[in-house]
């Protein structure tokens, strides 16, 4: 602080707690929501302080589902969480691999390959949908994990950061490594991994929270029940909702889907900070 | 690019980078292949038979009043995402910079939206502006407002936006923060000195100084309206009532998926990527020129 002004700072906190506020009341409003029975959530106006009704409903949504033809959130929280760790590893060990080809070696269409990577950059999925999803399906990938993660695991994001990441790793390492006899691989392992970890982590965080918010793809390739992902559970809860508004259920089922990822972001904030900034430079 | 210290010429590259070229290849190169091919044929709605149109789709999109109408929403509501996300995020970086202490609290408690998926911040928004239990529209109607974003297009859109920009305030947030630690302190210290007070030292020194970062962050923010927000669309109001909320990622997929009209649709991708490719040129060239202080 540059001088002493107690009103200015006074109002800086003031302005801070109201930003605070206005950013947390639409997922207090839903944690309440969740505490609540199906009584108290038909009656105007709304509670806005917590019931004692959460363990029962964490319950009843974690191992029935909502309504009678749901199926159970427990089932849909472990498919969001196998496709965003396949797509966040999947990203990050082929980005790993490529990475280090184009930054380490010398070998015919290196810049081809790299142009190729760079291309991806500029073709989010939502404008090629169609298309790809009619590759998926001749594939016969429809209703797989596979399909859930493989198309959106290409990313020049990540292979732009780990040939940054490399271009700085000084040379005497590759150099000392060959003179104690290293080939490409072993360099690769035994150095090249253990200095980037932090910056494969901060990717990592950032990684997850993508795979696990993916709403359109799930929704396109998902038919059977037993493949759905959380996230797009909720659009479904929501035209239910019309007719029959369990909203202490939906908003708990809306609660778990977002849970992971705030815990991921709230719990290693710096290596997300970290990897927020690295990955759009 | 290349290492001055590097391995030579053998089968192993091509190893390395293969499976990241054979699923660019797969899911990328060829699906977009595809649209643009797709966007010259006429097929009927079973896919028995197509015809070489050349570019009547195009034309045919162009002189769609519906589609102009489309572009046109979508440019106000990205113009309404990023600028209210990006003077909210402004306004509390600004307080946050004061009080450099208790910065990272506050950071904690403001970036958990970054994290929530779109089509849930569209759940959480609806549910708030329910207009029979939502707490915001009860409130309303305590003040003689009727609520009603089922039926009113301007009300879904003001709902639209709240829930896109409310998400995006953490990542504008955060870059903004960061782009003001930056700023050297001496700068700050030598306005006080010369008698400027916080409001002057913000619009005469932070504020142009932070130029770099609020372009990088417009392009963001554009981009993310554009594409990002299919979620909040598609679970808060169908791209209804209406059409009053149909941007131009919701009608690609609604005219596709929903309506059949492959070459249609396929005419669109063609325009969003070629949108994708302009945003990211632009992005590119703010890399380049950025400016270091």
């Amino acid at each position: 602080m540059v001088e002493n002004r107690p009103y200015v700072t006074f109002m800086a906190h003031a302005v801070l707690i109201f930003g605070v506020i206005i950013v947390a009341l639409p997922i207090w409003v839903t944690f309440v929501a969740a505490t609540h029975d199906e009584l108290r959530m038909t009656q105007i106006p709304l509670p806005l302080l917590p019931g004692g009704h959460f363990f029962e409903n964490l319950n009843e949504v974690l191992f029935e589902g909502v309504g009678s033809r749901g199926s159970p959130v427990g089932m849909m929280l472990l498919n969001s969480l196998i496709m965003a760790l396949l797509i966040a590893v999947g990203k990050i060990s082929i980005s790993l691999l490529s990475a280090f080809a184009i930054v380490y070696f010398r070998f015919p269409f290196r810049m081809g390959f790299f142009w190729l990577i760079f291309i991806t950059l500029m073709l989010p999925v939502e404008v090629r949908i169609l298309p790809t999803f009619a590759v998926v399906a001749d594939l016969g990938l429809l209703d797989s994990y596979m399909g859930l993660s493989l198309p959106l695991i290409a990313s020049a994001t990540a292979t732009f950061l780990f040939r940054q990441v490399f271009l700085g790793v000084p040379d005497e390492l590759l150099e000392a490594a060959r003179i104690d006899g290293a080939g490409p691989m072993r360099f690769f392992w035994d150095i090249l991994l253990p200095i980037t970890r932090t910056n494969i982590a901060a990717l990592f965080v950032i990684l997850f929270i993508y795979g696990w918010n993916q709403y359109l793809w799930p929704l396109l390739i998902t038919t059977d029940q037993s493949m759905y992902t959380v996230v797009m559970a909720i659009k479904q809860l929501l035209e239910a909702a019309e007719e029959t508004p369990q909203w202490h259920l939906i908003m708990m089922t809306t609660l778990l889907a977002m849970a992971p990822p705030i815990a991921v972001v709230v719990g290693m904030q710096k290596l997300f900070v970290k990897g927020l900034t690295e990955t759009e430079k | 690019m290349l290492k001055r210290v590097h391995f030579g010429p053998s089968v192993l590259p091509f190893l390395l980078v293969g499976p990241q070229i054979l699923i660019t290849l797969i899911f990328f190169i060829w699906p977009a292949s595809q649209a643009l091919y797709q966007s010259v044929l006429i097929e009927d709605a079973f896919g028995l038979s197509s015809e070489f149109v050349w570019f009547d789709n195009f034309i045919e999109l162009f002189e769609d009043v519906g589609y102009w109408e489309s572009v046109g929403r979508t440019f106000f509501f990205s113009s309404l995402v990023a600028a209210l996300s990006m003077s909210a995020a402004l306004i509390l970086a600004a307080m946050a910079d004061r009080i450099i202490k208790v910065v990272l609290a506050y950071q904690t408690l403001l970036i958990w939206p970054y994290a929530v998926a779109p089509v849930v911040a569209g759940a959480l928004w609806m549910f708030l502006f329910d207009p029979t239990l939502g707490i915001v529209a009860y409130t309303l109607d305590m003040f003689g407002y009727d609520w009603n974003h089922k039926l009113n297009g301007n009300e879904a859109m003001t709902l639209v936006v709240f829930a896109a920009s409310w998400k995006m305030v953490s990542y504008n947030f955060l870059f903004f923060v960061a782009g003001m630690q930056s700023i050297p302190k001496s700068l700050i210290e030598a306005a006080a000195i010369d008698g400027a007070g916080p409001l002057r030292r913000f619009t005469s020194i932070i504020f142009p100084l932070l130029s770099p970062t609020t372009f990088f962050l417009l392009v963001m923010n554009v981009v993310y309206a554009f594409f990002d927000t299919f979620g909040i669309v598609h679970a808060v109001t169908k791209g209804g009532p209406a059409r009053a909320t149909e941007i131009l990622v919701y009608k690609v997929y609604n005219d596709g998926f929903i309506g059949l009209d492959l070459g249609g649709s396929a005419a669109q991708s063609v325009i969003l990527m070629m949108i994708v490719i302009a945003l990211t040129v632009v992005q590119f060239r703010y890399v380049e020129k950025k400016v270091a202080y």
